[in-house]
């Protein structure tokens, strides 16, 4: 076979010289996210004593550092869950065209730029005990003594919130927004309410984008951080496994746990999407009429 | 069922709201939310301007003092500098090698395009702690974390990929035609990229540099993980000098959080002159008639 015959063959299924155009790309990704995640793996089987499950039976055999999965999902799961299921009538009532509905989007934007840090920082001004949501809540007599909403398990809830219902709500608006209006219009051409379209019409053709809505929400939450140690109890109640992981690479220094501990969260993390796109695969799969 | 649709009646303009019990519930949640957002904002903004500020309603007096305490005890000036360098270094490169990949894949198919997606899908829905961390210790095994360069490296992961992203869909709406065209007039690939493509795709270009721009300079694990003392960026100098509270005062660690929310406010704007938001996912068709 000669070199050019190859050459016809490979363009015939696809391969040719534009395909080098990946190369630098591909190059990044594999050496900058395949090559140190799969390091990571590898040393997470080298700990410096115990096997080569060393690391992660210390990881498991230790409660206070088990319980770290159970928390971070405690905060993550109801937060995705609460930003998904309050998006969706909001976006469902805001999908059409209204007067200053481009301002409103923007100003929902907001939330995403001041980051989690900022965000903890005016959690802690505006809900600590002096701050002006107690005040206010008091100089309404709704309650008699500062309630405690930060540096609990609730500072971090209410941080993921802000951070995470812009996103999600921007998300399903687009979702819905791709949903061709004239199939609700046909149903209720043949007589269906309102409450039938939603279930019937909508809701199905908006369960794929639900489904990715939820994973991405939920991957910011999951990898909570900073919020956790500033507006919450990162010994305690918010010691979630980012933190954990966190203290065993870079305070501890044991690099083989630290990976132990991120390749835990990788695989709890992958879990949970995988549940959920299963159970979204379940639903119908196809064409939602935009392009999407 | 607190949802309300609107009745399909072709509406000639922009239809008014219409209030009912469902909508006035689903517009007081939104009304709740931002005027919590709006005070958290607020609390921020009026502490870094406070002079004293303890059990009251507003701070005893006002000042800028604590802009210039800031500035000065934080050396933002620096920090600023390491924040652009690293936030432009980061754009650059990953328009120069995101663009050109996914020009292939939005356009062509091969085998193994779906394996080259997904490696190109992970990074975005990885959380950054679990990879940020055997990166860090991986950049750090070869000398380049703690540098300028160890930030830019770790920051690149997340954003080429969504330069991948943000850039498919631009670059679907480009006629292959005109690219047909302009290789029968005899030219070659990267003059179809330079002068072609390349004119056409601007705003695109343009879209996925303001967005990555405002996800790098927000970014905080990543560049946390792998940052030195000297190569900070603004959220990284802001988390310090929050969970070293008791040292600084308070007010000043709010006026450089002030400064760095200004500073990213003004990066969405112009990002929200060039893109919709909602178009990210789907290109909407808001006019059925």
């Amino acid at each position: 076979m000669t070199r050019v015959a190859l050459r016809h063959r490979l363009a015939e299924r696809g391969v040719d010289r534009q395909l080098w155009l990946l190369v630098p790309g591909l190059a990044c990704v594999l050496a900058l996210f395949v090559y140190p995640f799969a390091y990571g793996i590898g040393l997470s089987f080298q700990p410096a004593e115990g096997g080569v499950l060393g690391a992660y039976r210390t990881f498991f055999a230790d409660a206070y550092q088990r319980d770290t999965i159970a928390t971070t999902l405690g905060l993550s799961l109801p937060a995705a869950i609460l930003n998904v299921a309050a998006s969706v009538p909001i976006a469902y009532r805001m999908r059409g065209r209204f007067r200053g509905k481009r301002l409103l989007t923007t100003i929902l934007v907001v939330p995403i730029t001041l980051g989690t840090v900022l965000t903890a920082e005016g959690l802690l001004n505006y809900l600590g005990p002096a701050g002006w949501f107690n005040r206010t809540l008091m100089a309404l007599h709704v309650i008699d003594e500062p309630v405690r909403l930060t540096n609990n398990y609730w500072g971090v809830f209410f941080s993921l919130v802000i951070t995470g219902f812009p996103f999600a709500f921007l998300l399903i608006l687009s979702y819905l927004s791709g949903i061709d209006p004239t199939l609700e219009r046909a149903a209720a051409t043949l007589g269906a309410g309102r409450r039938q379209r939603f279930q019937r019409i909508t809701l199905p053709l908006l369960a794929p984008g639900l489904a990715t809505t939820f994973c991405l929400t939920f991957v910011l939450a999951f990898s909570v951080f900073p919020s956790a140690v500033l507006v919450g109890d990162p010994a305690g109640t918010t010691r979630v496994i980012s933190i954990a992981a966190y203290h065993a690479a870079y305070e501890v220094y044991d690099y083989p746990l630290g990976s132990a501990i991120a390749v835990v969260m990788g695989v709890v993390e992958l879990l949970v999407v995988a549940v959920v796109l299963g159970l979204r695969s379940l639903l119908y799969t196809g064409s939602t009429g935009g392009k999407g | 069922m607190t949802l309300v649709s609107e009745k399909p009646t072709s509406a000639p303009a922009r239809r008014r709201l219409v209030a009912s019990p469902g909508s006035w519930l689903i517009w007081g949640a939104v009304a709740f939310f931002l005027v919590n957002l709006a005070g958290l904002i607020a609390a921020v903004v009026v502490n870094s301007f406070g002079s004293r500020w303890f059990d009251t309603w507003l701070p005893s007096g006002w000042t800028t003092e604590w802009y210039a305490t800031a500035w000065t005890e934080f050396g933002l000036l620096n920090v600023m500098v390491v924040t652009l360098e690293v936030a432009l270094l980061v754009v650059g490169i990953s328009v120069l090698v995101g663009v050109p990949a996914s020009y292939v894949l939005a356009r062509r198919s091969f085998p193994g395009r779906r394996l080259v997606y997904l490696l190109f899908l992970l990074p975005i829905l990885m959380p950054p702690i679990t990879y940020g961390i055997p990166l860090a210790t991986v950049l750090y095994k070869y000398g380049f974390a703690g540098h300028l360069t160890g930030v830019v490296l770790a920051n690149l992961v997340p954003s080429i990929p969504f330069v991948i992203l943000t850039m498919t869909p631009f670059i679907e709406q480009i006629d292959p035609a005109i690219e047909r065209a302009a290789r029968m007039c005899g030219a070659k690939t990267w003059q179809i990229f330079l002068r072609i493509l390349a004119p056409l795709l601007v705003p695109g270009i343009l879209a996925a540099s303001i967005l990555v721009l405002v996800r790098t300079v927000g970014m905080f694990e990543l560049t946390f993980l792998a940052a030195g003392p000297d190569s900070q960026t603004l959220v990284v100098a802001l988390y310090y000098s929050m969970s070293a509270a008791g040292i600084r005062a308070q007010q000043s660690v709010d006026a450089m959080a002030v400064l760095y929310t200004s500073s990213m406010l003004v990066l969405l704007v112009t990002a929200l002159r060039f893109v919709n938001p909602t178009q990210l996912v789907a290109r909407v068709k808001e006019d059925p008639d």
